[in-house]
């Protein structure tokens, strides 16, 4: 069975219906890319499954139909969604944003924070410093940081790349997929860079306006013309 | 010299009087950017709860005192939740005038339950002065400046050491992606309601034994803690502290060595400080200044 499963899924913002009866399914341990253009519904998918976006039709999470649940109920079941703009707050500490992290966890934060250590180097040694005077790929390295810090079963990556340099960004993917691979974390991204999404995921749906246009491996989707002339630019 | 360290000292209590509905103001506001206009009406309240259980049951005044606290943050928590919260999506204006029509109520409210009679309020301090290097000092005026000093310090250390202070924060400055971490913003959008409301009780009873108590006690002190809340800058949980001091420091003064104000126009003097902040610095002393696109 799959760990999340969206059927029919619609979302509205206000009289605009942004997604149209989404279905996708992501399994446990997998790594799943959501594409296309501008508009086409990836954020808002995202925002579906959190809650952060009023939506209708079956999410099922972990066996649970996630109904209307909120996103502080979401985030409690083990879905950690790192928003678009990332989230992180800028006025807190990056020590705080962290503990921030691991709100829904009792206990202490400290082992998690050292934790986050072996990823992310460079943070044990600013955890003083505040969240908005980092670079904007640590910015992201933080969002990705604070959302493991609740050992979340599904992590939903909203663009990671926006902004950053392409170094940047592969830095950034490769931490994910050795979370991946080390830990066995489950990863819905949303990504406007193809290219880099296919490689990574094992699976990807492409949307247009609100609806699943193309699904199937990565490996299919590269070799499919026409995602390869709409989102691969070849 | 004397008399200027007795007045400085009296406008210190003052002033943390001021400081501790100042900061009461400015815990609302920094949450949800909403000035509690009722936030002199419920810390009046709760001093006639506080009245009540020393003068007609009887109860030790330090006992009554935290008894007090304990039900005034139940009630913030309570008003924020019946009241506020239906209307937490509406426009700031709403919201105002509901804790304009929060004033009528508990103005109304406190003088049905108890009359507009003028009561006496014991202080929580013996009415005697300690001599420090031969200036005598009032006991009530250091209890009061100790007490204020005291729970803003275990305040701060709530906020920066806890857990539910880290969140409480968090809510504050980007509640959208407090939500994604799991924080229940509106619970904590409640608590610092009763953290606000608790405040000012502190105030009001600390206010009660230098005035009298009646239902219109505060409300000069609303404009006083309105005044600190500005001079120190409006979202400045320190600022709100130290304006309060300041205020309360300067206002003794003017009102003792400058004789047209007197102790008369001390309230013109603290509405013209709230003008002249907000036309010459917006952000207060201590508070940020926000660009906004035009």
């Amino acid at each position: 069975m799959a760990l999340l499963e969206l059927r029919d899924v619609e979302a509205r913002y206000g009289p605009v219906r942004a997604l149209q009866g989404v279905s996708l399914a992501v399994d446990e341990g997998q790594i799943v890319a959501v594409l296309g253009a501008n508009g086409a519904g990836k954020t808002t998918t995202l925002r579906a499954i959190s809650g952060t976006v009023r939506r209708s039709g079956d999410i099922a999470f972990a066996g649970k139909k996630l109904g209307r649940r909120g996103p502080e109920a979401v985030a409690k079941l083990g879905v950690a969604h790192v928003p678009e703009g990332r989230g992180t707050f800028s006025e807190l500490t990056v020590e705080e944003n962290l503990r921030l992290g691991a709100y829904t966890r009792r206990g202490s934060s400290e082992a998690d924070i050292r934790r986050m250590g072996v990823y992310f180097p460079w943070i044990e040694e600013r955890l003083g410093q505040h969240a908005g005077t980092l670079s904007g790929g640590e910015q992201q390295m933080l969002a990705l940081a604070r959302a493991l810090m609740s050992h979340p079963r599904l992590l939903l990556l909203d663009e990671p790349s926006l902004g950053l340099a392409p170094l940047v960004t592969r830095e950034i993917f490769r931490i994910v997929v050795e979370l991946n691979q080390e830990e066995g974390l489950t990863v819905l991204v949303v990504e406007q860079n193809a290219a880099i999404a296919l490689e990574v995921a094992s699976r990807a749906y492409v949307l247009e306006v609100g609806e699943v246009a193309v699904s199937g491996t990565s490996d299919e989707l590269a070799r499919d013309e026409s995602v390869r002339k709409s989102y691969l630019g070849y | 010299m004397t008399e200027f360290f007795q007045q400085v000292v009296s406008g210190l209590a003052l002033g943390a009087i001021y400081a501790a509905l100042a900061l009461a103001l400015v815990l609302i506001h920094r949450a949800t950017g909403v000035i509690n206009f009722a936030q002199g009406e419920m810390a009046m309240f709760t001093t006639y709860i506080a009245w009540t259980l020393t003068t007609n049951h009887g109860w030790d005044k330090w006992l009554a005192f935290a008894a007090t606290l304990v039900l005034a943050f139940i009630g913030g928590v309570a008003i924020q939740r019946t009241v506020i919260r239906p209307i937490e999506r509406a426009s700031i204006l709403t919201i105002v005038i509901v804790t304009i029509g929060l004033v009528l109520i508990f103005n109304g409210a406190a003088g049905w339950i108890w009359t507009a009679e003028v009561r006496f309020f014991p202080s929580l301090f013996p009415n005697d002065t300690i001599s420090v290097g031969g200036v005598a000092i009032s006991v009530i005026d250091l209890g009061t400046i100790a007490v204020v000093l005291v729970l803003v310090a275990l305040l701060w250390a709530f906020f920066q050491f806890t857990t539910i202070g880290l969140a409480l924060r968090a809510s504050a400055l980007n509640p959208d992606a407090s939500r994604l971490v799991g924080v229940r913003v509106g619970w904590m959008l409640a608590i610092g309601w009763g953290l606000a409301a608790m405040l000012g009780a502190v105030a009001g009873i600390l206010t009660a034994p230098t005035t009298t108590l009646d239902p219109t006690m505060m409300q000069a002190i609303l404009i006083y803690a309105f005044a600190a809340a500005v001079l120190g800058g409006i979202d400045s949980p320190f600022g709100a502290v130290a304006g309060g001091l300041l205020l309360g420091v300067g206002l003794n003064l003017v009102g003792n060595y400058i004789d047209f104000v007197g102790a008369d126009l001390r309230l013109p003097v603290a509405l013209l400080i709230i003008l002249v902040v907000l036309l010459v610095r917006p952000a207060g002393l201590f508070g940020k200044a926000i660009a906004r696109r035009v």
